[in-house]
């Protein structure tokens, strides 16, 4: 390209295209943000009116977030003693103790199993699945992946009335491997699709080479074509990953008590008289934190991705 | 990256008999192995389902009393849901949620993408902050929008101040008949825009600067060639987006059901949540199987035609 081209946006209009995405980016932003600073407020400045952007942090959302609390009588609470803690502090000031932890921290730990099981699981079949679409004759090939990608307009609740009685048979229900299964189901469809994609612009010379040197099959495909598609191996786990982290309907259907994610958890936390909007704040900040982090790191792969997966075909 | 260590390893640990059969596996073989457990997991987890579904949708089983005896109804229970007037009830709100979401989101997407490919400093940062919000959970995103939009404490209604004086307590986005419909427009557009955006920007990022040259010389207005050269070379892209939009949308359960529950009344019953209530709140599990096919078809129909369409656009 020469240094100018007479297509080249000025630069008045680079200027005006600028402000108003800058400007579209910070009010969609403004919930986020949001949801970050009422974690860090207490419950009358969560909801003072008119709503609060300056004020003092304070840690009660996340002290009540991880801890279940009991209101003690006054007589009670003066036998304790002094409190030891700062959390324990935090707590006497609404004449409460703490009694326990909460149960986010099993939620969440669900949430990492399940999330990282079922990537595995999916980018693992994923990949042989479309190595073997991409370099062998499958009988029906077409037909095959086809099927396979139809299985992504079902709507999940359409799914999940036999899925819950086909469980409840298995003794799978409210199980991690349970949602493992399920999630690795539901995210196949997509790595299949993309991983054939990443590995069909791999040159079938590479392989042919390496077989001509003695290599078996098993060999070329985990010596020549697995390093060749690793980027594109690691943006698909990122894609199924960040759709078993966020995936609600099935864990709000099928997991209650066990094996439930964070998702179908978080809504359900209350505090003393109503929504505890700090804690469930919070919760929210802790679980979608990651998630934003990863997206701003990875943002060249991530967003080559969403718009691979949907624009080839 | 696969060492030579590793391979002799595993070559190592391995009977020298399996290892040979293993090695010597015929390419047919090696298809086979490869394709058949996510044939086998796609099978069992949507297929046998499905066909359950189909199955149960013919009969009145009720998940809750599994002692009572299972009649074989026919076509019993399609008749009575395309009778039922609570079904097309959910259908128009579905209808009006489809439309509102993919129109605001195709004209700000759009709109996003094209001054976005105007690639002034720093855009691809501020792409990715604009894509935040569909990375994120619609569920807990969606919980936390319900305080958004509380009467008088919520910002939403701060804002809707700040821009038109309305009093912020006299009115609540998802506790009026009037106003829910749109407080999930609005935070479906919210979340899925910056989607529509991504794959309108790989469309503008598609038209090879060739054409606009072309048209440059030809002394073709501006405006000419937004029209005649920017919109037919991004339509394909455009009529993705929409399809994608409209399958996520027609299926659209946890953000909703989180921000509104269906309510007030039936205002914001999409059909995925009424199908959740009949399925798992009912327990009329036949009943709600039939309705499940009936939505699966209609998707699967729409689709198909739809892509049709899309590919004579493309052909062109």
């Amino acid at each position: 390209m020469s240094s100018y081209s007479i297509t080249e946006p000025s630069v008045r209009q680079k200027w005006i295209a600028g402000i108003l995405v800058v400007g579209y980016a910070i009010l969609t932003l403004i919930p986020l943000i949001w949801i970050i600073a009422t974690g860090f407020k207490t419950p009358s400045d969560a909801i003072a009116y008119p709503p609060k952007v300056l004020f003092s942090p304070s840690l009660e959302g996340y002290v009540n977030l991880f801890t279940s609390r009991t209101r003690l009588a006054p007589e009670d609470l003066a036998a304790l003693g002094e409190p030891t803690t700062w959390y324990d502090r935090i707590v006497r000031g609404y004449d409460m103790v703490i009694t326990g932890p909460s149960r986010y921290g099993e939620r969440f730990m669900n949430s990492v199993v399940i999330g990282f099981g079922s990537t595995f699981l999916s980018v693992f079949l994923g990949t042989i699945a479309a190595y073997a679409f991409s370099r062998f004759k499958v009988p029906l090939k077409d037909d095959l992946l086809f099927f396979i990608l139809s299985t992504r307009m079902m709507p999940p609740i359409a799914v999940a009335i036999p899925i819950f009685l086909m469980y409840r048979e298995l003794g799978l229900n409210d199980t991690q491997l349970g949602m493992i299964l399920l999630y690795t189901a539901v995210n196949l469809s997509l790595s299949v699709w993309l991983l054939k994609g990443f590995i069909d612009e791999i040159p079938v010379e590479y392989e042919e080479a390496a077989l001509i040197d003695g290599y078996t099959r098993f060999q070329a495909f985990y010596k020549v074509v697995l390093p060749q598609a690793a980027t594109g191996i690691a943006s698909t786990a990122i894609f199924c990953l960040i759709f078993a982290w966020n995936e609600y309907a099935f864990a709000a259907l099928l997991t209650s008590g066990t094996a439930q994610t964070a998702p179908p958890f978080i809504p359900t936390i209350i505090g003393a008289g109503g929504k505890d909007w700090p804690a469930v704040a919070a919760g929210a900040t802790l679980f979608l934190v990651p998630i934003m982090v990863f997206t701003i790191l990875l943002r060249k792969h991530l967003l080559r991705g969403i718009t691979f997966g949907a624009v080839r075909k | 990256m696969m060492s030579d260590p590793v391979v002799h390893r595993v070559a190592a640990a391995t009977p020298p008999r399996l290892a040979h059969r293993i090695r010597g596996l015929s390419d047919r073989t090696i298809a086979w192995l490869f394709v058949a457990p996510t044939i086998f997991l796609l099978l069992a987890v949507n297929i046998f389902p499905l066909i359950w579904t189909i199955r149960l949708s013919l009969t009145n089983f009720r998940t809750n009393r599994p002692n009572n005896e299972v009649e074989f109804v026919g076509i019993e229970n399609y008749r009575r849901i395309l009778t039922d007037e609570d079904t097309w009830t959910s259908l128009q709100a579905t209808a009006h949620f489809l439309i509102w979401t993919i129109l605001l989101q195709v004209l700000i997407g759009f709109a996003l993408a094209y001054l976005i490919n105007k690639k002034f400093r720093g855009n691809d940062l501020w792409t990715t902050l604009i894509v935040l919000p569909m990375m994120l959970s619609p569920a807990v995103v969606g919980n936390f929008w319900t305080f958004l939009y509380q009467p008088q404490i919520g910002l939403f209604n701060y804002f809707v101040q700040f821009l038109t004086g309305a009093d912020p307590a006299s009115f609540s986005m998802i506790g009026e008949v009037r106003l829910a419909p749109w407080s999930i427009v609005i935070v479906d557009t919210w979340m899925w825009t910056p989607f529509v955006m991504l794959i309108c920007l790989a469309g503008l990022r598609s038209i090879p600067a060739s054409l606009y040259e072309a048209a440059e010389c030809d002394r073709a207005s501006k405006w000419r060639q937004f029209w005649t050269i920017t919109i037919p070379m991004a339509l394909p892209f455009l009529m993705l987006a929409v399809l994608f939009r409209g399958i996520e949308n027609f299926k659209m359960f946890d953000l909703v059901v989180q921000l509104t529950g269906g309510g007030p009344g039936s205002t914001t019953l999409l059909t995925s949540i009424d199908l959740k209530r009949e399925a798992f709140e009912k327990w009329r599990t036949g009943y709600a199987s039939a309705y499940a096919v009936i939505l699966f078809v209609t998707v699967f129909g729409l689709a198909s035609i739809y892509v049709k369409a899309l590919n004579k656009v493309k052909d062109r």
